[in-house]
């Protein structure tokens, strides 16, 4: 548990030691340009409602590869199963003008769940085939993004603007603002619920959870042990990807209001952003909500850092990526360690 | 229209287009094919792509030399290529996620950069004056096949000798065996004297720089800008391609050269304004991004294909470490 | 006395858990066989995986030729002429017999000179009796046929000292006969040959002088026309067992497994379970004697539904279980500790409360049923797995800690916990003791012999003849796939038993 939480911490300061070089090369102070991030995104009490509506589809994301990699499912595909939850969400939203907020919603919930998780079902290829579910999930990133991208255009076209986008969402289907003259919408309650109380009891509490990590750990002995390794894969697979399409289905209905082909940051979306901070999380739900939050200020703040000192936006993928490598690198190091003293 | 689409003309312009456009595949593709042989999985084909795209263009650019952009590429793809050779080699362990990690930073490394050098206008375009194709004379005079094969960059013209100076690498010399024996079976090689380590990190390496030039070739030979969005994805594909071309260099390249075909129908069926065909009396509207969406549609239904006698090396994502 | 062409002197190798290498003196000569004798774990691969260069000795020296040299890689070995025919073959199956004999040859130049290696390959076949066809893919190739190339391998790169690790366990007594009219060829050529074994009328056969190792120290040597089968099998196995304190067990009638005429192959596709019949009654120990690698391995696989059988019947209380998912299987209380403990029992990156309620995880002691999910009850599985510490006197530790950080004795408890928790009638125990200390060994015999008591019936499988005497009641030794011999415990003597596991039949009845 300790070391759990040392991970996120550790691996965050080398991202900031290291991190600084890029800064520096653009001309900067490393130390102002992090101060800027942080108050850009935490220097009033709008900044703040941001970062909890920037934090709602990571940790959704990052939820969702957490108990994916917990199974050894590797699942990179989120990207597209979030726009797969939206549209099959939107489908609901838009299609069903005269529900009541109360059933509408829900609704459209489990319609995101669904698309998602049938999104997520062709990584059951690794079964067969070694790379079977990187590939799989990856190529259904670009798929979903030209999917959506042909219905907000075709089928789905809002007709009253040009823009390619659905028609607005009915408003049963929208979450409501929570905090006025904000945008903190109800969609981030429902992530912070599925994180903290969903997908934390799943891992922890049930005899699913249980088994997920008991396959990823050893499948032989899991297998000796009675549990299937393919019925698991599938389950695994079905709820990672729901989470995924939860995360579109609060982009949707939360901020944008509209299906749009552009609901995740481009180059690198929440579906990536997720691997990230799954593997600094140590795959644990409750530490995926803080590191969620953690990349929140970091992207938020970075448009802020930016236009101040100069030093280009990407600093944030680049920080996302020593994050990543740095989590990797202490986890190795933390069992090269125990071998050794055993 | 539709008679327009079989001329021979049209197919023609067709297979030269495939192979011009597979070419950046075609590094990707033996890149990986040749790190995979050894054992490791690199999934940081795409942030490699796109850091030597951007390597490349920002070179040129800045010396108005396309030739010192490749060396800057190679260079790029060296230094790359060690850092995770060390990773994939001695770590050895979550090849998958360490691929990912490496496509985010360099991602955002390319971006950064480009911004860094080009200032902060939003969408600038920057352009360069790209490679021309290079003509090869005589032999480009030959009928049907000229016009195809000899008429493409320098870069496709290596690539394609790469394939098969590797092909042959592979059947007939030393290093091809040593590098297949260490892929699949890492303790019978190491019995033999041959060390594992320093194989992989060859082939890691030498895998790197196959990718980033791979990247290059897009912005500065078949395009002329560096574009965010460039790389579209090659990358992935690639690593599905060596599965399907089954790990030996003559079938990457085929497969190569087959999504490039897929790629320059889509192209053509663009520009061309087809959006419907007709078929036994009904007519169907195709959609474009069918089209686009075709390359990573194809990719997963080949997987599934060759899924069922996928020859991959025996010791593939199996990290090497002497019982000592 | 021809010349020493290899002197080991006080090599110590020590392993985590183990002494492999005690301060062992060896001498190899030209022209000479000289057998390493012992059983598993003596110590005998470790030794020569020093020479060889794949391990590093914490202590000792090595002489070449007089020279003292340091060993440090394979490559190192091979410069100094030392080559290596190892069981488990260094060969890759996808390629070709030749193209696995051309690494390391002066035929490995850049562009690969096939005609030349076919050509040095084929001659050299003839002078020492390995053909082989070159262009054959060794996937196909028969395990004797693949163990000519792995010598080929050797030859080619100018050894003049091959080590033989265990050479006759995959081959039929024909290719055994082949090999040995190689190794003769190779010997009268002046070649230093060690012949790593345990199989004793074959070391009596083959060798000239014969090394025998115990517990990681020489315990003896001898020149072959001067000693025995029974002498060696003494100095292998140790001094006669005198007390044996352990209660008769009281057999009921009927048997709790039975296994009649099992077949199966391994994954060689060899036969290595040979028409096996076997039953163990409630309340009796029976154990399956013999060196690793006679088919042990693939026989509980079979029973625990992990391998196919070709042929034969396992039926557990009655019911026929043969081939059937190893779900099934366990539910017809069937508990297995097995060979592999880490690999096959534990979540080693888990702790230690998960690793105790595998596969009771979703019993109605431990987990609500909801619509929702099965939830597990945590109260009730810490005060269950804190029992369990308690009951198996697993101690400094609580059951939230890591299981990794657990000693080797204390991992073998957890899943002597996990699996008796579950009840079994019938237990499966592989290996229990390997690797454990004294401590730990007593430990786990005297829970064999409770369980016993109680009246489950245990199939123990082991090559620890001390622990075979000590717990069971019936013996059967199972050599090359087949069960040679079925003796009571009361009247085997340890003699009779390292026999009957070097292959030799015992002509007496064997009936019980």
């Amino acid at each position: 548990m300790l070391r759990r939480a040392l991970l996120p911490v550790r691996a965050l300061v080398a991202t900031f030691l290291v991190g600084a070089i890029p800064v520096m090369a653009a001309g900067a102070n490393p130390l102002t340009a992090y101060y800027l991030m942080a108050a850009g995104s935490l220097g009033d009490m709008i900044a703040i409602t941001e970062v909890f509506v920037r934090a709602a589809p990571l940790m959704m994301t990052g939820l969702a590869i957490a108990v994916a990699f917990r199974a050894k499912f590797w699942n990179i595909g989120a990207e597209g199963q979030l726009y797969a939850g939206a549209i099959l969400g939107t489908l609901v939203a838009v299609n069903f003008p005269e529900l009541p907020f109360w059933i509408h919603i829900p609704f459209m919930i489990v319609a995101g769940m669904i698309g998602g998780a049938l999104c997520a079902l062709p990584g059951i290829l690794k079964i067969k085939l070694k790379v079977g579910d990187v590939v799989t999930t990856l190529m259904l990133n670009f798929i979903m993004v030209i999917l959506t991208s042909y219905l907000v255009q075709n089928v789905l076209k809002d007709p009253f603007t040009r823009w390619p986008q659905s028609p607005p969402i009915t408003e049963s289907a929208t979450y409501p603002i929570l905090i006025p003259f904000t945008r903190f919408h109800l969609g981030i309650v429902v992530a912070l619920f599925f994180a903290l109380v969903v997908g934390y009891g799943l891992i922890e509490y049930t005899a699913l959870g249980y088994e997920i990590k008991a396959i990823g750990s050893n499948e032989i002995a899991s297998r000796l042990a009675g549990i299937n390794p393919t019925t698991l894969t599938i389950k695994t697979a079905i709820i990672s990807g729901s989470f995924a399409g939860l995360a579109g289905i609060g982009e949707v209905a939360g901020i944008r209001h509209h299906l749009i082909a552009t609901l995740s940051p481009v180059p690198i979306g929440y579906g990536l952003t997720g691997v990230v901070i799954a593997v600094m999380s140590g795959l644990s739900p409750l530490w995926v909500v803080v590191v969620a939050f953690l990349f929140s200020i970091i992207i938020n703040g970075s448009q802020t850092m930016s236009r101040l000192t100069g030093v280009p936006i990407f600093l944030g993928e680049i920080f996302q990526g020593l994050a990543l490598g740095f989590s990797l690198l202490f986890l190795f190091l933390d069992q090269y360690r125990i071998r050794r003293v055993r | 229209m539709q008679a327009d689409l079989i001329s021979l003309g049209f197919l023609i312009a067709m297979a030269a287009a495939s192979i011009r456009i597979a070419t950046s595949l075609m590094y990707a593709t033996l890149g990986e094919m040749l790190t995979e042989r050894s054992g490791i999985l690199n999934l940081g084909i795409e942030g490699l792509m796109i850091l030597g795209a951007m390597t490349a263009f920002i070179t040129t650019y800045a010396t108005h030399s396309l030739e010192l952009g490749v060396i800057a590429t190679i260079l790029v793809g060296v230094a790359e290529g060690l850092i995770m050779s060390l990773v994939y080699g001695r770590i050895g362990t979550n090849q998958h996620v360490w691929g990912v990690a490496f496509t985010i930073a360099n991602f955002g490394l390319a971006y950064f950069v480009y911004r860094l050098y080009f200032g902060g206008t939003a969408g600038s375009l920057s352009i360069i004056t790209p490679y021309a194709p290079a003509r090869i004379p005589i032999l480009a005079d030959i009928p049907i096949l000229g016009p195809i094969l000899f008429e493409q960059y320098a870069y496709t013209y290596v690539a394609i000798i790469l394939f098969v100076v590797f092909a042959i690498v592979f059947k007939y010399t030393i290093w091809g065996l040593v590098i297949t024996v260490v892929g699949d079976n890492p303790a019978a090689a190491d019995t033999a004297g041959i060390s594992v380590y320093r194989t992989r990190y060859v082939a890691v390496t030498l895998g790197a720089i196959f990718m980033a030039l791979g990247g290059s070739f897009l912005s500065i030979a078949q395009f002329n800008a560096f574009l965010f969005e460039i790389v579209a994805g090659r990358g992935w594909i690639a690593i599905a391609l060596v599965t399907i071309g089954n790990w030996k260099p003559m079938r990457c390249l085929f497969a190569a050269i087959f999504f490039g075909f897929i790629d320059a129908l889509q192209l053509r069926l663009q520009v061309l304004g087809i959006s419907e065909i007709t078929l036994a009396g009904t007519t169907v509207a195709i959609p474009f991004q069918l089209f686009l969406a075709l390359p990573y549609v194809l990719t997963i239904l080949f997987l599934l294909i060759a899924s069922r006698r996928a020859d991959y090396p025996t010791a593939l994502l199996t990290p090497y470490r002497r019982e000592e | 006395m021809s010349e020493k062409i290899v002197e080991m002197k006080g090599i110590t190798k020590k392993f985590p858990n183990i002494l492999a290498n005690d301060h062992i003196d060896l001498q190899l000569r030209k022209g000479e066989v000289c057998a390493l004798l012992g059983e598993n774990g003596a110590g005998k691969s470790t030794l020569m995986k020093i020479l060889y260069g794949l391990y590093h000795a914490d202590e000792g020296q090595i002489l070449i030729r007089g020279q003292a040299v340091n060993i440090d890689s394979p490559k190192d070995a091979i410069a100094s002429g030392i080559g290596m025919v190892h069981q488990h073959f260094a060969l890759d199956d996808k390629l070709t017999a030749v193209e696995n004999l051309i690494l390391g040859t002066k035929q490995a130049r850049i562009l690969l000179d096939m005609k030349g290696a076919k050509k040095e390959v084929i001659d050299l076949s003839k002078k020492f009796g390995l053909e082989v066809d070159p262009d054959s893919k060794v996937y196909q190739l028969s395990e004797g046929m693949k163990q000519r190339i792995e010598i080929l391998k050797t030859l080619l790169r100018g050894a003049q000292i091959l080590i033989f690790d265990e050479p006759t366990a995959v081959l039929t007594p024909l290719e055994t006969r082949d090999l040995f009219k190689t190794i003769r060829a190779l010997v009268s050529q002046g070649h230093a040959i060690v012949f790593i074994s345990h199989h004793l009328e074959e070391v009596l056969s083959i060798s000239d002088r014969i090394v025998v190792l115990r517990n990681g120290k020489v315990v003896g040597e001898k020149r072959a026309e001067e000693t025995n089968e029974a002498e060696l099998a003494q100095m292998m196995v140790g001094r006669e067992i005198e007390e044996v304190s352990r209660l008769k067990g009281r057999k009921a009638a009927q048997p709790v497994l039975e296994i009649s005429g099992l077949c199966a192959l391994n994954d060689k596709k060899l036969e290595a379970v040979r028409n096996v019949s076997l039953s163990v009654r409630k309340g009796e120990i029976v154990s399956v004697a013999g060196v690793s690698g006679n088919g042990q391995k693939e026989l509980t696989e079979v029973i625990l539904g992990m391998r196919k059988a070709t042929s034969g019947k396992v039926v557990i209380n009655g019911k026929d279980v043969t081939n059937k998912p190893t779900k099934t299987i366990i539910q017809q209380k069937l508990g297995c500790i097995a060979e592999d403990r880490i690999g096959w029992g534990l979540l080693m990156d888990r702790p230690i409360a998960e690793n105790l309620i595998l596969g009771l995880h979703r019993s109605s002691k431990l987990s609500t049923k909801t619509p929702v999910a099965n939830f597990l009850k945590t109260q009730e599985i810490k005060q269950y797995t804190q029992q369990l510490l308690t009951r198996f006197d697993i101690r400094g530790t609580d059951v939230d800690a890591p299981v990794k950080l657990l000693s080797g004795g204390n991992l073998q408890k957890i899943i002597l916990a996990r699996v008796l928790s579950q009840e079994p009638e019938i237990l499966l125990a592989s290996q229990p003791t390997r690797g454990l200390d004294v401590g730990a060994t007593e430990y786990v015999h005297k829970l064999l012999l409770e369980l016993r008591d109680k009246g489950i019936g245990v199939l123990l499988v082991s090559e620890d003849l001390e622990e075979i005497l000590t717990l069971s009641d019936t013996i059967a030794v199972m050599f090359r796939g087949e069960i040679v011999g079925t003796l009571s415990a009361e009247s085997a003597t340890s003699e009779q038993l390292g026999l009957m596991m070097a292959g030799i039949k015992q002509p007496e009845g064997t009936k019980q």
